[in-house]
């Protein structure tokens, strides 16, 4: 499944090198998710603004910009919590543009939020059984009937097994039992991103999962996600830290006010004057 | 079921460990241990008092009634507040709703105002469905709103079915039928239903052997002895709805529920259909409110406004908060505490201090104080017990939320699953991280057995 193989990464840097006005013309042979002329305003703020982009399938993106880029209001038009004025977002090829949180992550594209939304009144393994998809004990009558409650019985064991499984890949597994609102800000970004894999989704985007997270979880959870894009996971991440994105993410995406600044391999990015303006606060 | 789900499970996971999973079962002795411990409380005040038995009985009869409705009412709310976290504090309007609608199907054709003059039985389906479909009209605007938004809507229309029923223009209605306005419409009385099974075939044989020994074993007169087969009927009631909502705490449904109550956009970003969840759930819940209100409303002769009074709603979410929301056995054991020590237990206590010493009470508080009297203060609070019962009210509430905001049982203990949740034991286990997994269980809640 990771099949950017260098070619691909190096045609990549050509297009990007060559054509850097008009960032949403870069093909992407094999794109999972398209966002194409996004367009979202708040009163007179327009948020989103003419946004296009695709993510490679397979592929670490990473998603940067400074505070009010609109990198968080892409993230929620993408999944459903905000409605796009203009512009379609299109998942493995189906048109998803409007579409509601839950039927996107049932399409397989699954997000975390940028401050953890674990349940805190619920266990960890609760919150872990709670993601995956398609339950059948998720109808009321399925749960109560006693003729139609054996195959809850059954699957609720199958995912029981797989939700420690998950937790002990994460290694938070010793936390199983314990509430979710006594973990800690880091072990939450570890749950939420574990919960967020127990739906067997396509694809992740992460906003910011590194987020108040020290040192040590920070490379157990970049170690992770690594570990899963090997197994075929496409990632889009928000991220602030601009070193851990040049250093872990295949392909860079720049959003300033509203809109893509540019898009290319970190190299070129960081070689970006308009990029490093931005971050300074220049007038671009 | 319970215990072919340990069967299944030690036998699929060869797993050693014992179930730690809650059971309905455990759960129901600590509900009857509570109840235990009242009745002889209660009898012992008064025998110590020595007040009369039969009186003793027959309060101890009124506090498992008023116990049963008020378990009902809190499990009910518990569903929509404690698992779901829908704030309903329109409880009374959907017992109206379905008091009003059994009193039209059961009244007399010949009443004023008439009904369908059908029997009991069929008149409990009938609110109980009207009292669901109440539930879900309101839902479906309702549930489109802010939280706090979605409480007052349900406030509304408590008060909008309260007023309706008050209402001149439908006291009578063409054809004879209508709400009776102010006063009411007069049915026959829920405990007559006692009567009714007696005239069927083996319900009647069975109450009829029931009767025949509280009357002939006990001493107990015979009207008496059919108010507490009632008040059976109602406990029986309260176990299969009990029931019911634990079957659904634990279960991937009851997952959802508690999820939406966490945070619900987190949970749709899971993939869960919360809008469908929680229609189906208020819709439940009502039609649950609609049954309490009927087998505590119905027992009087006449049904007005004046019993659908917002009060109502206060008791039955004080009854929720001092069992605890969120847990299932709270919420029963929360209904029979508040009905026991709250609702009627001030004046059993006024009954017990009577008894021993002669109440003088003066007029006012004012002539209590300035009284030469040294008791005079709390002669006249006794006399008052009716209306200090509200200020006891009061005070419960306040030290609960300040000592013991999580309720008697302790909150959300529940976990939501249709299985065993701990380890399933496999040969790559490490010794570290059972070690940590069994000490972090101690403080989690599953180890509640």
């Amino acid at each position: 499944m990771s099949s950017a193989d260098s070619p691909d990464l190096e045609s990549q840097r050509d297009d990007a090198e060559s054509v850097d006005e008009d960032a949403s013309a870069r093909s992407v042979d094999d794109a999972v998710l398209e966002v194409s002329n996004l367009h979202k305003r708040f009163g007179g703020i327009v948020a989103v603004d003419d946004t296009s982009f695709s993510v490679e399938r397979g592929s670490i993106t990473g998603l940067i910009g400074p505070n009010g880029a609109g990198k968080s209001t892409t993230f929620n038009c993408i999944t459903g919590v905000y409605e796009p004025e203009d512009g379609s977002v299109t998942f493995d090829g189906t048109d998803i543009t409007g579409w509601e949180p839950h039927q996107v992550a049932n399409q397989g594209l699954v997000r975390t939020f940028q401050i953890a939304r674990e349940f805190p009144e619920m266990t960890v393994l609760e919150n872990m059984m709670l993601a995956p998809k398609d339950q059948l004990g998720e109808h009321l009558w399925r749960s109560v009937l006693p003729g139609a409650r054996g195959g809850v019985v059954e699957q609720e064991r199958e995912l029981r097994d797989q939700a420690w499984e998950t937790l002990e890949f994460f290694e938070i597994d010793h936390l199983a039992e314990e509430y979710a609102m006594n973990l800690s800000g880091g072990q939450r970004k570890l749950l939420d991103l574990a919960r967020a894999l127990q739906t067997d989704p396509e694809m992740l985007m992460l906003d910011e999962p590194m987020a108040g997270v020290n040192p040590t979880l920070e490379e157990k959870i970049l170690d992770r996600i690594h570990a899963l894009r090997e197994d075929g996971y496409t990632f889009l991440i928000v991220e602030h830290d601009m070193d851990l994105i040049m250093e872990h993410c295949e392909h860079v995406i720049v959003m300033h006010q509203g809109g893509v600044l540019d898009e290319g391999t970190p190299e070129v990015i960081q070689s970006n004057e308009q990029v490093i303006e931005a971050y300074l606060g220049g007038e671009v | 079921m319970s215990t072919e789900t340990v069967a299944d499970s030690d036998g699929e996971d060869n797993a050693p460990a014992p179930m730690v999973r809650p059971s309905w079962f455990a759960d129901i002795g600590r509900i009857a241990a509570v109840v235990a411990v009242t009745y002889v409380f209660f009898m012992g005040l008064g025998l110590l008092a020595g007040l009369n038995v039969n009186f003793i009985m027959s309060f101890l009869q009124r506090i498992t009634f008023y116990g049963a409705v008020f378990a009902m009412g809190a499990l009910a709310l518990n569903l929509h507040w404690g698992y779901t976290g829908m704030f309903n504090i329109g409880v009374v309007g959907f017992m109206g709703v379905g008091v009003y609608a059994m009193s039209f199907v059961t009244a007399s054709p010949d009443a004023s105002p008439a009904g369908l003059g059908l029997p009991i039985p069929v008149g409990i389906l009938v609110g109980f469905l009207a009292a669901c479909l109440a539930g879900l009209v309101i839902a479906l605007p309702a549930l489109r709103v802010r939280a706090d938004y979605f409480a007052i809507i349900t406030l509304g229309f408590s008060e909008i079915i309260r007023l309706l029923a008050v209402s001149g223009s439908l006291r009578t209605l063409p054809g004879g039928y209508g709400t009776g306005g102010g006063s009411g419409i007069s049915a026959p009385r829920t405990d007559s239903v006692v009567s009714w099974l007696q005239s069927k075939p083996v319900t009647g044989e069975l109450t009829d052997g029931i009767i025949w020994a509280g009357v002939n074993l006990g001493g107990v007169p015979d009207s008496v002895m059919e108010n507490y087969v009632y008040t059976g009927i109602l406990i029986g009631i309260v176990i299969l709805i009990f029931l019911l909502l634990t079957r659904i705490a634990y279960s991937p449904f009851g997952r959802v529920l508690k999820a939406i109550r966490e945070d619900e956009l987190a949970a749709r970003s899971l993939g869960k259909r919360t809008d469908r969840a929680k229609v189906v759930v208020f819709v439940l819940g009502c039609g649950l409110m609609g049954l309490a209100g009927m087998l505590w409303l119905g027992k009087r002769t006449l049904v007005t406004p004046n019993h659908i009074r917002p009060i109502w709603t206060f008791y039955i979410f004080v009854a929720l908060i001092v069992g605890g929301a969120g847990s299932n056995t709270g919420s029963v054991i929360g209904g029979f505490v508040f009905a026991a020590f709250v609702y009627d237990g001030p004046d059993f206590l006024k009954r017990v201090i009577e008894s021993f010493y002669e109440v003088q009470s003066p007029p006012t508080i004012a002539d209590a104080f300035v009284s030469s009297n040294p008791l005079a203060v709390i002669d006249y609070l006794v006399n008052s017990m009716d209306e200090i019962k509200y200020i006891i009210l009061g005070l419960v509430l306040i030290v609960l939320m300040i000592k013991r905001p999580q309720g008697l049982l302790g909150h959300r203990k529940e976990i939501a699953a249709a299985v065993d949740l701990s380890r399933p034991s496999t040969p790559s286990d490490g010794a570290n991280s059972t070690d940590e997994s069994a000490t972090t269980g101690s403080a989690g809640g599953e180890s509640d057995e």
